[in-house]
């Protein structure tokens, strides 16, 4: 239970995905305008991140890995990984899409909180990011679904921070060439710094 | 006329339309891999390689994909692309490899190849989307390369992998060598953010009608 509590505060703070790794980058700097928005679309992160990140665990222990259930049952020890990349994006893929019909038949309202967001995120490098990251470190089925959560409420938390500044700094003066992207990466840069204080931090 | 055309599909994404500074794409796996200079170079020759052959298969069969499974048709084309360039790179450069960690695999996500081959590909043939990759993959370089000029140089006194300034430090026998106090925030990823920012307004000075 330590080790999973160690492993979620380093997922959401000291490795986070958006500010340590760079993931996400395009849909955190286009939707970070309101708070409400970003909220809204770090929920959703959260959830799939939830989902894939264990999903693929799954497919990368029985199905790719020499030694899983499929490569044995073949009856040779042959490595599958190179198919990792296209099995990974094909589950976010469709994982998206079944979350995306499952809400709208279920529940409508979330369904319409997260409404366009959903489709975006299945190019989101920070879901892809989770799944590498999971394989290379070689999580086990129950610390990847806590390496999943961890992530994406690391990534929620930096998006809604990111908003939370460029909310109050629609009134300020910005220098007529640093404004709107510019301002918006030097903000990134000091939200980065800011999360850098807490490396070195371990339950 | 076709010749100014492919001119254009060349040349308007490296400084004009550049992917990174203008069009805001594929940023995202980017920054993490500017610290050094040689593994920088692996990455853009690989999502060089990636966006033009990319951008020129799916513009090959673009009369024959139903509109409303284009994206899986994509991502299906890309993933194969860049499971190829991944075992490339496994099979001629381990090290660098090692380094990029999972930065090769994470071009599938980037945005500039699924852009262009959303944007471009799917209304143009061969020659031109193959142009309009290449294009679009040397603007990207472009600004890969400026980010990790300034990161190597500042960060650990290189300039394209070779020592032009020597790191202040005091070796066993407690003699002073060097004279270059090394930066060490050019090394972290905040660093990135802020050339990137920096980079941006001057491009926005240099042109701005194109802000």
């Amino acid at each position: 239970m330590e080790h999973h509590a160690s492993l979620f505060v380093k997922s959401v703070f000291t490795e986070n995905l958006a500010l340590a790794f760079f993931l996400g980058m395009c849909t955190y700097l286009a939707l970070s305008k309101n708070v409400k928005t970003a909220f809204s679309l770090g929920l959703a992160v959260i959830v799939i991140q939830g989902i894939t990140v264990p999903a693929n665990n799954l497919i990368y222990q029985h199905l790719l890995k020499p030694g899983g259930w499929l490569p044995s049952m073949i009856g040779s020890d042959i490595d599958l990984t190179f198919l990792g990349l296209i099995s990974y994006i094909g589950v976010i893929a469709a994982m998206v899409q079944i979350l995306e019909m499952t809400l709208d038949r279920f529940f409508p309202p979330l369904y319409n909180a997260l409404g366009i967001f959903l489709p975006l995120i299945t190019v989101n490098c920070a879901i892809l990011g989770g799944t590498l990251f999971m394989v290379e470190r070689n999580y086990t089925f129950g610390e990847s679904f806590t390496y999943g959560i961890g992530s994406g409420v690391g990534w929620a938390l930096a998006i809604v921070a990111l908003a939370g500044v460029r909310e109050k700094l629609k009134y300020h003066d910005v220098p007529a060439g640093l404004r709107g992207l510019g301002i918006t990466f030097i903000t990134v840069g000091l939200i980065a710094m800011a999360f850098m204080s807490f490396s070195g931090i371990k339950l | 006329m076709a010749k100014s055309k492919a001119h254009d599909a060349f040349f308007s994404p490296i400084f004009k339309d550049n992917p990174i500074a203008v069009q805001v794409l594929g940023i995202c796996s980017a920054l993490a891999v500017t610290v050094k200079f040689e593994p920088t170079v692996v990455m853009c020759l690989a999502v060089i390689a990636v966006v033009a052959l990319s951008n020129a298969s799916i513009a090959l069969i673009r009369t024959q994909i139903p509109s409303s499974i284009r994206i899986i048709v994509q991502m299906t084309v890309i993933a194969s692309l860049v499971i190829i360039v991944d075992q490339f790179i496994q099979a001629f450069a381990f090290s660098v490899s090692q380094q990029l960690s999972v930065f090769v695999g994470l071009i599938i996500t980037n945005c500039i190849v699924m852009g262009r081959a959303e944007g471009f590909a799917m209304q143009n043939n061969v020659k031109l989307s193959f142009l309009d990759g290449l294009g679009n993959g040397i603007g990207y370089s472009l600004i890969l390369l400026i980010v990790v000029t300034v990161r190597e140089l500042f960060g650990s006194g290189k300039l394209f992998g070779m020592q032009v300034m020597e790191i202040a430090s005091i070796d066993a026998a407690g003699v002073a060598t060097g004279w270059y106090p090394r930066n060490g925030l050019m090394l972290l990823p905040p660093s990135a953010f802020f050339i990137i920012g920096l980079t941006i307004w001057a491009l926005r000075i240099w042109k701005p009608e194109e802000a």
